[in-house]
């Protein structure tokens, strides 16, 4: 088959001036407005501005640990460096990595592609954001002003007995913030049933909102238990009973059991929105149906169920039976058959594409290396009798940094590059984008490739100070965080310049096929003028794009 | 410690660098394969190149070749560490018990002749040595890292983990489960030596008693003999023969009397022996857990000798 | 309010109003998942607990307030069925049943949310059963005593903020049943009914869980 090379992304034809017709931003200018929107696309924006805070605060408080390990004594006084990383912890995870694509891209963006005109409930999305900013907060002052120490996991009997911070205004603040997960992926598993537009059945849905459906259902069945755990852990604290204190008759390994079950499932909560956001890139910047949809579909949701399954091999050094221990790490083994699957899918799409090198895709390309480095290591700790060895070493933090900063924040990055023409009708400066997209994959391998050796050398996690033999691997993992700084402050400045001085953006700038794509950027107030009828699957990419409804 | 590679100096270290090496092989081929690929398609299929695309390809061949290529592959991986670990788990029945105890933030370490250390543990090469793990207050984690050994030092419970060192030297170990504000400097170093270097360290730290005859004294200081003694009219159990023989329950089932048992006995009278009335003083927060050991240790020795508290 | 005749219009998000109903009923579901999942990790520590310590929570559970317990198993049994018999009455014209059954309905909650309180009045000043603060740690077994008195505490305090939830809910339905709010759509009274019913379902697990096991010694 010969197809003229495309010389360029496919012109669409321009609308007229955004301006002239009334879309979401300028149907009412009022700070009123905003705090008491209903409309998702807004409260999608204050989600993003609100977690991007929260980023940024948890990101210097990442600087601040990289900056103690430069010296092999620690250059930060011991009761300080634990605030740092309970700080970096709490506030990432719960903060920024949880609902940064469900509830902030995914807000704005899944009722768009399924051709719906708003949630399904709008007041409890509006909820969800209060609830969210609040309990930030509350995290907030009970880190910097109480001095937790307790780490992010909370692990007992250390939060009931043993330290003075302030645990129960942190443990209320991550349990209202459940609330707010709770709302959204409710919300979302509800919109994706019955919002659907007509003629699109399940199988036409786009692989993000498959993506954030199985986060949803994650978010419904998981978080219920988390809040359970810390509300007991709250009341044994304040009353000092023994729920999971050995000296007063509890258990602590329990806690850890019930931590898990929600933590692991939210691991996957961290990273398959990340897997559907690439999911749309590659197959729009490749100009190729995506390889392999139904199996890319199906593996999100085998990730999402046996991702419940596998909560123990945290454990596997903490008390637990041989005999679990073994059950866990096979689970371990089987939920890595779908990321690999995935992995594979996202490749072969490429096979026969018309590929351009557009900032989004940079990230997409620089999530499938990054994530399948952190895959692959993923199989290391899974390996039973090379955990033992490396479990709370430095490896499993790079790990998990390759899958959620790696993985996720280059995903939503990505994302946020795809779609920003459509939230904003404003273009990006491509070039500092692109230079961005390739100083973070830099700086980021640069930080976290080292902490694989270090967590080969045998250095624990956690530590505020040192043997010099290590400090090689932590400079060189210190400079590049430096890097990473400067790459993740970048987007900041081009992205707000292009606010104000960005070439208008048509409605269809990347030549996309979903429906969100179909109406005018920034999208008017309901999202669609009339609602479309899909007629097709996602990706026809012929390699011109036909979109889902025409 | 080298800038590059850990050192090896237990025998589980060798099991451990060959399973490293093999994870790593497969990691970089798989990570080769992928970017490569990926390398390769986005050169060769760039927007702007005139190669020629070829039609549709049928996906769901691939699909189940490279599903079950990998499942088969973690398969294997599954088995191999499993083996490592069991062997990690699995003390020899002859291994040396010294008894490691973590508190806030210090090692302490009690040798079954009654020595004691601080922040160091002596062992012998050539032996398999079984560390019991306690803790006196939140969880520790006691890691060797040149034996590739680590385990939780839950409290409330006994863990315990084995080695058996090959080469002397010296060797960092740490404490890698926060603890705490000082939980970076709970770390210490585990010194190998020759038995015979051993045996001449061990008569170097000056007369001791055993840890069992310190035991006996606390077993009298705490008024546990007023009951569990064979003079006493007090109906509680004996100990002799305790140790390592199952114990009927009141309310049925059996429960084995290793030292976790004995532990929780002591400190909260956890179980009810059928047969005796649940009389027994918690002495939680009355005994710490150093004495605890002691007294285990004293009450173990009683498994050999029938006679003495008979 | 003027939609005493008309039906409401559904939200813009919907096709129409029978969308909006179905909508919501998914929901609800999803939320009942939710906290079925956060009483069950409570449930779960007890089971674990109980079955640790099956001496120490018979003990606990022998001192628990069985009659009023009972008592309020079937208060709250038959309000579910005037919450039921209300659902049956929503999107009829019978707007005055409606209302009265939600009052009723409201009116058993609360005399529930009154015995428990009397309850917990006793707990606490006569016989001290509140961990931490004023246990007796002279009883048998304290420690696990203790444990599942906390758990008592935990979930029936729970379960009350539940129904005192639902108490509140009941109580605005009734109010706009009265003004004919659900004349044409009686959705919401469904959708209100599936909580109310989970809340009373709740506390047949809870019934067994606390005031039955230590019945038998």
């Amino acid at each position: 088959m010969t197809v003229p090379a495309l010389p360029e992304l496919t012109p669409v034809p321009e609308l007229a001036p955004v301006t002239a017709v009334e879309n979401y931003l300028t149907d009412d200018m009022s700070l009123r407005s905003w705090l008491f929107t209903l409309d998702h696309k807004r409260i999608g924006i204050l989600f993003i501005i609100t977690l991007t805070l929260f980023f940024f605060i948890g990101g210097a408080a990442a600087a601040l640990i990289r900056i103690d390990l430069i010296d092999p004594a620690g250059l930060a006084p011991p009761a300080l460096y634990n605030r740092m990383f309970t700080a970096h912890g709490i506030l990432m995870v719960w903060f920024f990595l949880l609902p940064i694509i469900p509830a902030g891209l995914g807000n704005f963006v899944l009722p768009l592609m399924i051709g719906a005109h708003d949630v399904a409930f709008p007041r409890l999305n509006l909820m969800s954001w209060y609830i969210l900013a609040i309990s930030g907060g509350l995290a907030f002052a009970a880190i910097f002003i109480g001095g937790l120490d307790t780490g992010w996991t909370f692990y007992e009997p250390f939060t009931a007995d043993f330290t003075n911070g302030h645990v129960i205004m942190a443990l209320a603040a991550v349990f209202l913030s459940g609330f707010s997960s709770i709302s959204t992926g409710l919300n979302f598993i509800v919109t994706t049933h019955r919002l659907r537009a007509p003629g699109m059945t399940w199988y036409r849905l786009p692989v993000f909102v498959w993506t954030i459906y199985a986060t949803s259902v994650i978010f419904v069945l998981a978080t219920p238990v988390l809040a359970a755990t810390l509300l007991m852990s709250a009341v044994q604290r304040f009353l000092h009973v023994g729920v999971f204190d050995p000296a007063l008759g509890g258990d602590p390994i329990l806690f850890q059991h019930l931590f898990w079950f929600y933590s692991h499932p939210a691991v996957y909560i961290m990273i398959l929105p990340g897997m559907g956001v690439v999911s749309e890139l590659i197959p729009c910047f490749a100009r190729k149906p995506l390889f392999g949809y139904e199996f890319v579909v199906w593996s999100s949701i085998g990730l999402a169920i046996i991702g419940f399954l596998v909560w123990g091999h945290h454990m596997f050094v903490a008390g637990i039976s041989v005999y679990s221990a073994l059950v866990f790490s096979m689970m371990s083994f089987f939920v890595a058959v779908p990321s690999a699957i995935k992995v594979f899918n996202w490749t072969a799409t490429l096979h026969d594409g018309w590929i351009s090198f557009d900032a989004p895709m940079l990230y997409a390309l620089g999530f499938v290396i990054l994530f399948t480095i952190g895959g692959l290591t993923g199989l290391f700790v899974a390996t039973l009798g090379f955990d033992e060895y490396v479990h709370d070493t430095y490896f499993v933090i790079a790990h998990f940094h390759y899958i959620m900063v790696g993985g996720m924040v280059s995903a939503f990055f990505g994302g946020l590059h795809y779609w920003w023409p459509k939230m904003t009708g404003r273009l990006y400066n491509e070039w500092w984008a692109r230079i961005a997209a390739l100083l973070i994959f830099f700086g980021f391998n640069l930080t976290f490739f080292p902490q694989f050796i270090l967590g080969y050398l045998g250095m624990p996690r956690r530590l505020y100070a040192y043997p010099p033999e290590w400090q090689f691997w932590n400079v060189l993992s210190s400079a590049g965080a430096a890097v990473l700084a400067v790459a993740y402050a970048l987007p900041l400045f081009y992205l707000g310049w292009s606010l104000f001085r960005g070439e208008r953006a048509g409605p269809n700038p990347w030549g996309a096929t979903g429906l969100e794509w179909q109406t005018p950027s920034p999208p008017p107030k309901h999202n669609f003028e009339t609602t479309p009828i899909v007629t097709r699957g996602p990706y026809q990419y012929t390699p011109e794009p036909i979109p889902q409804n025409a | 410690m080298t800038r590059f590679l850990p050192y090896t100096a237990s025998t589980l270290s060798h099991e451990v660098n060959w399973l490293y090496l093999g994870l790593l092989i497969i990691a970089f081929c798989v990570l080769l394969l992928v970017v490569g690929m990926m390398a390769t398609f986005c050169v060769r299929y760039r927007r702007a190149s005139a190669t020629v695309r070829g039609g549709p390809v049928k996906s769901f061949r691939f699909e189940i070749a490279w599903t079950s290529a990998t499942f088969l592959g973690f398969i294997g991986l599954f088995f191999w560490g499993a083996f490592v670990y069991l062997d990690a788990r699995t003390p020899p029945r002859d291994a040396v018990p010294i008894y490691v105890l973590g508190k806030q933030w210090m090692w302490k370490v009690e040798h079954p002749g009654g020595q004691s250390e601080i922040n160091t543990l002596h062992v012998p090469i050539g032996r398999p040595i079984r560390l019991v793990l306690a803790s006196q207050d939140v969880i520790h984690d006691f890691f060797v890292p040149a034996f590739r050994v680590k385990y939780d030092v839950v409290p409330g419970r006994y863990e315990d983990l084995w080695f058996e060192a090959i080469t002397v030297g010296r060797y960092p170990f740490f404490c890698s489960q926060l603890c705490g504000t000082f939980h970076a400097d709970m770390r210490g170093w585990v010194v190998t030596m020759e038995p015979a270097d051993f045996a001449k360290w061990l008569a170097a730290q000056g007369p001791s008693e055993s840890l069992a005859l310190q035991g006996k004294a606390l077993f009298h200081q705490y008024g546990c003999s007023g009951c569990h003694e064979p003079r006493s009219t007090i109906h509680a159990p004996l100990l002799a023969g305790l140790y390592g023989r199952p114990v009927a329950l009141q309310g049925g089932g059996f429960i084995i009397a290793d030292e976790a048992y004995i532990r929780d006995q002591i400190l909260m009278n956890k179980h009810i022996p059928a047969g005796y009335p649940p009389k027994m003083p918690h002495f939680a927060g009355h005994i710490s857990e150093e004495d605890v050991l002691k007294l285990i240790a004293y009450i173990k020795s009683l498994a050999s000798a029938p006679g003495s508290a008979r | 309010m003027a939609e005493t005749s008309s039906a409401p219009e559904p939200e813009i998000q919907y096709a129409s109003l029978a969308h909006q109903g179905e909508t919501a009923e998914i929901g609800i579901w999803a939320f009942l998942s939710t906290e079925i999942l956060f009483f069950g990790g409570m449930f779960l520590v007890y089971a674990l607990y109980r079955q640790a310590f099956p001496i120490g929570f018979a003990e606990g559970s022998k001192d628990t307030k069985f009659i009023i317990g009972t008592v309020n198993l079937f208060i709250l049994l038959t309000s579910s069925f005037t919450m039921a018999w209300a659902v049956e009455l929503a999107g009829t014209e019978a707007r005055r049943a409606l209302t009265v059954l939600l009052l009723v309905t409201a009116a058993l909650g609360l005399i529930f949310i009154g015995l428990k309180g009397f309850e917990y009045y006793e707990d606490v000043w006569i016989d001290h059963d509140f961990p931490g603060i004023i246990f007796p740690m002279s009883k048998p077994d304290a420690r696990a005593n203790e444990l599942f008195w906390l758990l008592y505490w935990m979930l029936t305090g729970l379960h009350a903020v539940h129904l005192s939830i639902g108490v509140g809910l009941v109580l605005t339905f009734a109010h706009r049943a009265w003004r004919g709010a659900y004349i044409r759509y009686g959705k919401p009274i469904e959708i209100l009914g599936y909580y109310w019913t989970f809340v009373d379902l709740m506390w047949v697990v809870l019934w067994t869980l606390i005031y039955l096991p230590g019945r038998n010694i």
